[in-house]
């Protein structure tokens, strides 16, 4: 983004129910010492452990029916 | 890939509508008598290619056609005719919820056993379904995220700043490479499609048409901006699932990589955009605008109506073995890269 964000805080956003949103870019290191980077404006975390695409949030943390409607 | 920069060519009419405003852009003809708008089926190939025409004015023209049309009063009130006809309609037909939340509640659910297209695509789709949906969905992919910037100068503060953040992403961040209309044009590459600007309007059915008419309408009219910003939390809402079976559906038929990044990458960009978008641009707009909530819902709901019709139309061709095409793909060309 265009203005060095260097001295301001960086703004986390926590929500009962879905990812944590970091303001990006971000490294997130993984238990395994594996580094991932992200270089997006805001970053959304997972939060919930189910996503696929871990540590990013892929949505997985919805709740789930068993009527269909999607298109 | 030169030929992107090219203005398409204007496309076979479908019926005496979208033949009178083609031969009014040709400059050899007479613009539709209101009574023929008034007549013509609203869900329909002509009425809907004819609004298709004047929108497309306000994105990249055709070729042959004056770009200052786009500001010619009698198309101006011949799409307004066509386009208080299509509202009309959408108010008419959507479901329709009373508030925000309750309108987004329905598709923040992720079905257990969903039956929509990317489910079809996911589980039992073969290489020319997939073909067929790229082709159709070029319409809107190719210009993925124009039609929402229209709504920028609309809005302030907080949502604008949201806005223009998702919109900024959705434009690649600065790299031309990863513009999302970009990675889309080398999907199409993959698949063998031919990724020109407008290559496939000819070929695209009434109900794709209708949902990329959905975005212009909500996109170019200022009164429409809380339905066009419920209309984005829609497509961000429910594309990062669809966009994950997508992927799937992409590897299982062999698309290739670039066909697998751009769902890919739509699974991720979208979890975040969804979240920015229901926060920060719904939530501000309505802090700044509480009497849009109504709009907001009906974007929502219109959204969610003309998706449904696509999907149905696309899966009842395909489940019959038929073709969702006006042009099948296999009777052109191909231009395997």
């Amino acid at each position: 983004m265009p203005n060095s964000p260097s001295d301001t805080p960086r703004r986390v956003t926590v929500r009962r129910k879905g990812p944590l949103l970091v303001e990006g870019p971000v490294e997130v290191e993984l238990e395994d010492g594996t580094v991932v980077s992200s270089d997006r404006f805001r970053v959304a975390l997972c939060t919930c452990r189910r996503s696929r695409r871990y540590p990013w949030c892929d949505t997985s943390h919805r709740d789930r029916a068993r009527e269909s409607g999607e298109s | 890939m030169e030929h992107l920069s090219e203005e398409p060519r204007l496309p076979a009419p479908r019926g005496p509508l979208s033949a009178a405003v083609e031969d009014y852009l040709r400059g050899t003809g007479p613009l539709p008598a209101p009574g023929q708008a008034a007549a013509a089926p609203v869900y329909g190939d002509d009425l809907q290619l004819a609004l298709y025409l004047c929108y497309e004015l306000h994105y990249r023209g055709f070729a042959g056609v004056a770009p200052d049309l786009e500001w010619d009063p009698e198309l101006l009130r011949t799409r307004v005719a066509l386009e208080d006809r299509f509202l009309a309609a959408l108010r008419a037909d959507a479901p329709r919820h009373d508030g925000v939340d309750d309108a987004l509640a329905g598709i923040l659910v992720e079905p257990v056993d969903g039956t929509g297209v990317s489910h079809f695509l996911r589980d039992e789709g073969e290489l020319w379904h997939v073909r067929e949906y790229a082709a159709q969905r070029s319409l809107y992919h190719l210009k993925e995220a124009d039609p929402h910037a229209w709504v920028l100068p609309r809005l302030r503060g907080r949502a604008k700043a949201a806005m223009a953040a998702v919109e900024f992403d959705e434009y690649g961040g600065g790299r031309p490479d990863r513009v999302h209309a970009r990675l889309f044009a080398d999907l199409m590459a993959d698949l063998g499609l031919d990724p020109a600007y407008g290559r496939y309007l000819d070929a695209a059915c009434a109900e794709l048409l209708v949902t990329v008419n959905l975005m212009s309408l909500f996109g170019l009219r200022r009164s429409l901006r809380g339905a066009l910003v419920g209309h984005f939390a829609t497509v961000e809402i429910t594309s990062s699932p669809g966009s994950r079976r997508l992927a799937e559906a992409m590897r299982r038929t062999g698309a290739g990589p670039a066909a697998e990044h751009f769902y890919d990458e739509h699974v991720e960009a979208d979890a975040v955009h969804e979240q920015v978008v229901r926060h920060d641009v719904i939530g501000g707009l309505l802090q700044d605008e509480p009497h849009l909530a109504p709009d907001v819902a009906f974007g929502v709901d219109a959204t969610v109506f003309v998706e449904d019709r696509l999907g149905d139309r696309l899966l009842a061709d395909w489940r019959a073995g038929r073709s969702s095409l006006r042009t099948p793909l296999d009777q052109e060309l191909a231009h395997v890269s």
